[in-house]
């Protein structure tokens, strides 16, 4: 099935519908211009008015200050709704978004660095007056249900990892790595969504930005993964570590209940798993030392297919083609990966060091065969 | 501007659902029209030199090549420039789903051929699923883009399609050369596609987009891109040199001399799978040369090795390249010579190659070489006893080496716009 035909004008009617559906946005219930004019400089972040009605939002920003500067519109959580980087001293930039009631900070980053300058507002209207389908309110209820559920389990798993860290007991680390971690691989993309906890707790050493030591801002589980395979030891400082790593992790379960999750989010947070494995774990980028890229391959897909069994109603519904195409290579990748384990209920897979490049080739062809229909079900999703 | 417009599909065809899909072309507006009036002024003046009544003129660049006809676009129309050339393996068990994929395949290579984007575009969709079309080609022309599509050995096995008994006997899987290297890596596919066009953006973006239509069904086993058409099919333009130097392909097959194609390319009626008539057979070879050696051989080893002189291309003892050539001038182990039709008993290939450059080796060599393409009406009778006649004594085998290796059957064309890449073989 394809996705609907639409010309452009068609295409602005269906936008407003989808939004309407997913609770994305809504349309400016008040009057006046909308425009929130922001002077950005190198102490200061002044917006011109703290209270605006909901819906589009233009935000103009004049950069007065000496740095490169950056402004963001953040939830209350710290998610980002917008954002406009690199903006040069004495230059102005235009940012328009769709914000629906509730609060917000905009923040200035004078240097693009460091937490920046905030300011709360506030967008004012009616929002929860959009109409809403309860299929779709089921289906983002269960899997918020899922996400959640995911990062309580996941932090005894993570505390037992710690302790064996913190007892010196290397073994029992490495048994306890892995497993530590498929709650988090299994919600990646909503977990991705606090933009910070993620580096702190999944980030591999390369992916440190410029200026960054690894020996002192390198954290989370990959940084322990090398003390224990690459250095086969555990010192002070990965004992420290095991603990920042409960704390970034409470912080996310803590956190992860509020995280915004509409039907088409569910549906590309799918598809991103997929994208998740196709360039970390079929590579063996994602566990180099550790060699379990199977267990957060694993994890991904369980991820995935959780997400589209609860939007999978309205799929098959919508497009039972897609919906048929999905079971069937949901199927196909799962047989794929069980013969990488002899236990069908562990996750204890082959360490990925021992998979051959033909099979890694039929791995990959296994993720391309279910990410490309993947990719579809958030348009089968808003139909 | 009706005048100059090359041959595309009619609109109407592509009025799907009622809204008109534009052409890449008819975004370039005036300045797109005026290169293509004075491209087609010389095209004709091709046609005109043409002799058979199939005859494939020299479009100019950025015109479309027609995809309908009896047999594929591709083999005997005018090589151009570009080539990105792909090999599938066939990852569905269902037969239906196969005819599916083709099918849709066959609907997307119309459209790109005629210079479109596929299904609903490259934009103006749902803001939050991906376009149909990945887009890179928007806005390009045509740039006479032929897909040409091959079956390969697999395809044909036991207990797969149902397809055992339709496999043609010209259909033969090839035997190991000596010095042959192959790597199974670049080597076999169930499915073959060439694509071929002016643009290399424009080839690669439609391998780009069969694959991704293929994906579950069909995975990508090994895919070559190509540049320097090695091989003329067009004998009144000048010869192009392969990465050796030398002029390639001067007693090539051209694409207008239909007695020819029909005698040693195209599948004849009675030639034993009905299913085949109009088609022919592709041997692709990825042939590695040792460019840093050859590059230090002196001139004349290097003329005595191919058989012709550099500049002018003409056989050993002659002043033109398109002279008689006199094989016994030759030295008894010249490429040429044993590569002539006099020294296999009249085996004649169609070549189509391009040269190839994949970066270095890691050893600081230039991983360059050439892609052979060969189309002939019987593998048996065309590319295999060449082959087998240059592996044992051709000297040139000190410089290249043989690492990739795949021979497909290439159905006829697709008739109309009814019609679909396979429907002899699967119908």
């Amino acid at each position: 099935m394809r996705p609907a035909r639409l010309t452009v004008i068609a295409a602005a009617s269906v936008a407003a519908a989808l939004t309407a559906v997913t609770g994305c946005s809504q349309k400016s219930d008040a009057g006046g211009d909308g425009v929130i004019k922001v002077a950005a400089s190198d102490s200061a972040c002044e917006v011109s008015k703290t209270e605006f009605p909901s819906g589009k939002v233009q935000i103009d920003v004049e950069n007065k200050g000496s740095k490169v500067t950056e402004v963001y519109v953040l939830f209350p959580d710290a998610r980002i709704v917008t954002e406009r980087e690199n903006i040069g001293p004495g230059t102005k930039a235009s940012i328009t978004a769709e914000i629906k009631a509730g609060e917000y900070e905009i923040v200035c980053k004078p240097g693009m660095k460091g937490d920046g300058i905030a300011q709360k507002v506030k967008a004012t209207g009616k929002d929860g007056e959009e109409k809403r389908s309860p299929e779709m309110d089921a289906a983002v209820a269960a899997y918020r249900a899922y996400v959640v559920q995911q990062a309580e389990e996941t932090l005894p798993k993570a505390q037992a990892f710690a302790d064996a860290v913190k007892a010196g007991d290397v073994e029992a680390a490495k048994k306890l790595y892995a497993p530590s971690r498929i709650g988090w691989e299994r919600t990646e993309p909503v977990a991705e969504s606090f933009g910070d906890i993620d580096p702190k707790v999944d980030v591999r050493e390369d992916g440190l930005e410029a200026g960054q030591d690894p020996a002192k801002d390198w954290t989370g589980w990959h940084r322990l993964e090398k003390a224990l395979w690459a250095d086969n030891k555990i010192g002070d400082e990965e004992k420290k570590l095991a603990d920042t790593l409960i704390t970034d992790l409470t912080d996310w379960q803590k956190k992860v209940g509020q995280a915004e999750i509409t039907p088409t989010s569910i549906a590309n947070g799918a598809k991103e798993l997929l994208d998740e494995v196709a360039t970390g774990k079929v590579t063996g980028e994602e566990e180099r030392y550790s060699h379990t890229d199977l267990v957060d391959f694993k994890a991904n897909v369980e991820g995935a297919q959780k997400a589209y069994d609860v939007l999978k109603a309205i799929a098959a519904k919508n497009d039972p083609e897609l919906a048929k195409q999905l079971d069937t290579q949901f199927a196909a990748l799962n047989t794929l990966l069980d013969k990488y384990r002899a236990d069908k209920t562990s996750y204890e897979f082959t360490s990925y060091d021992k998979v051959g490049e033909p099979e890694r080739k039929e791995l990959s062809d296994g993720v391309n065969a279910l990410a490309e229909p993947l990719s579809k079900l958030a348009a089968a999703v808003a139909k | 501007m009706s005048e100059s417009e090359p041959a595309v599909q009619p609109e109407a065809e592509h009025n799907d659902g009622g809204r008109a899909v534009p052409s890449r072309r008819s975004v370039l507006g005036w300045g797109g029209a005026g290169l293509a009036l004075g491209a087609a002024a010389a095209g004709g003046t091709v046609a005109a030199l043409g002799t058979g009544s199939d005859a494939v003129p020299v479009a100019s660049a950025g015109a479309a090549v027609p995809f309908h006809g009896e047999h594929q676009a591709g083999i005997a129309s005018a090589v151009q420039d570009r080539l990105h050339f792909a090999a599938f393996d066939v990852k569905t068990k269902d037969r239906a789903e196969l005819v599916k994929l083709l099918k849709e395949w066959t609907e997307a290579a119309r459209l790109m051929t005629a210079g479109r984007p596929v299904g609903e575009g490259g934009f103006g969709g749902l803001p939050e699923a991906p376009p149909d079309d990945t887009g890179e080609a928007l806005g390009l022309k045509p740039s006479r883009l032929t897909l040409t599509i091959g079956f390969g050995p697999g395809l044909f096995a036991k207990d797969r399609f149902g397809l055992e008994n339709k496999r043609p006997e010209a259909l033969v899987d090839l035997e190991l050369f000596p010095g042959d290297n192959l790597d199974a890596a670049r080597s076999g596919g169930d499915i073959c596609v060439q694509a071929c066009a002016d643009d290399p953006q424009v080839a690669v973006h439609a391998i780009r987009q069969l694959a991704r239509i293929g994906f579950g069904r069909t995975a990508m086993r090994w895919s070559q891109l190509g540049f320097g058409k090695t091989s003329s099919t067009t004998p009144d333009e000048q010869t192009p040199r392969n990465m050796m130097g030398f002029k390639d392909g001067t007693r090539n097959i051209a694409g207008t001399d239909k007695a020819a194609l029909d005698k040693h390319v195209w599948v004849g009626p009675g030639d034993g799978s009905d299913w085949m008539t109009g088609g022919s057979y592709l041997v692709a070879r990825r042939i590695r040369m040792n460019i840093e050696t050859w590059d230090r051989t002196p001139l004349g080893e290097q003329e005595d090795i191919f058989g012709r002189d550099k500049g002018e291309g003409a056989p050993v003892g002659k002043s033109k390249e398109r002279d008689e050539p006199f094989l016994k001038a030759m030295k008894p182990e010249a490429h040429v010579r044993l590569a002539h039709p006099d020294t296999n008993n009249g085996a004649t290939i169609l070549r189509r190659g391009y040269s190839f450059t994949d970066g270095t080796d890691g050893l600081g060599r230039l991983d360059a070489g050439l892609f052979f393409l060969a189309y002939q009406r019987d593998v048996r009778k065309g590319f295999i006893p060449i082959q087998r006649n240059l592996a044992k004594s051709d000297v040139l085998n000190e410089y290249i080496q043989h690492v990739g290796s795949a021979v497909f059957a290439v159905p006829p064309g697709v008739r109309d716009k009814d019609d679909w890449w396979g429907r002899t073989l699967f119908a």
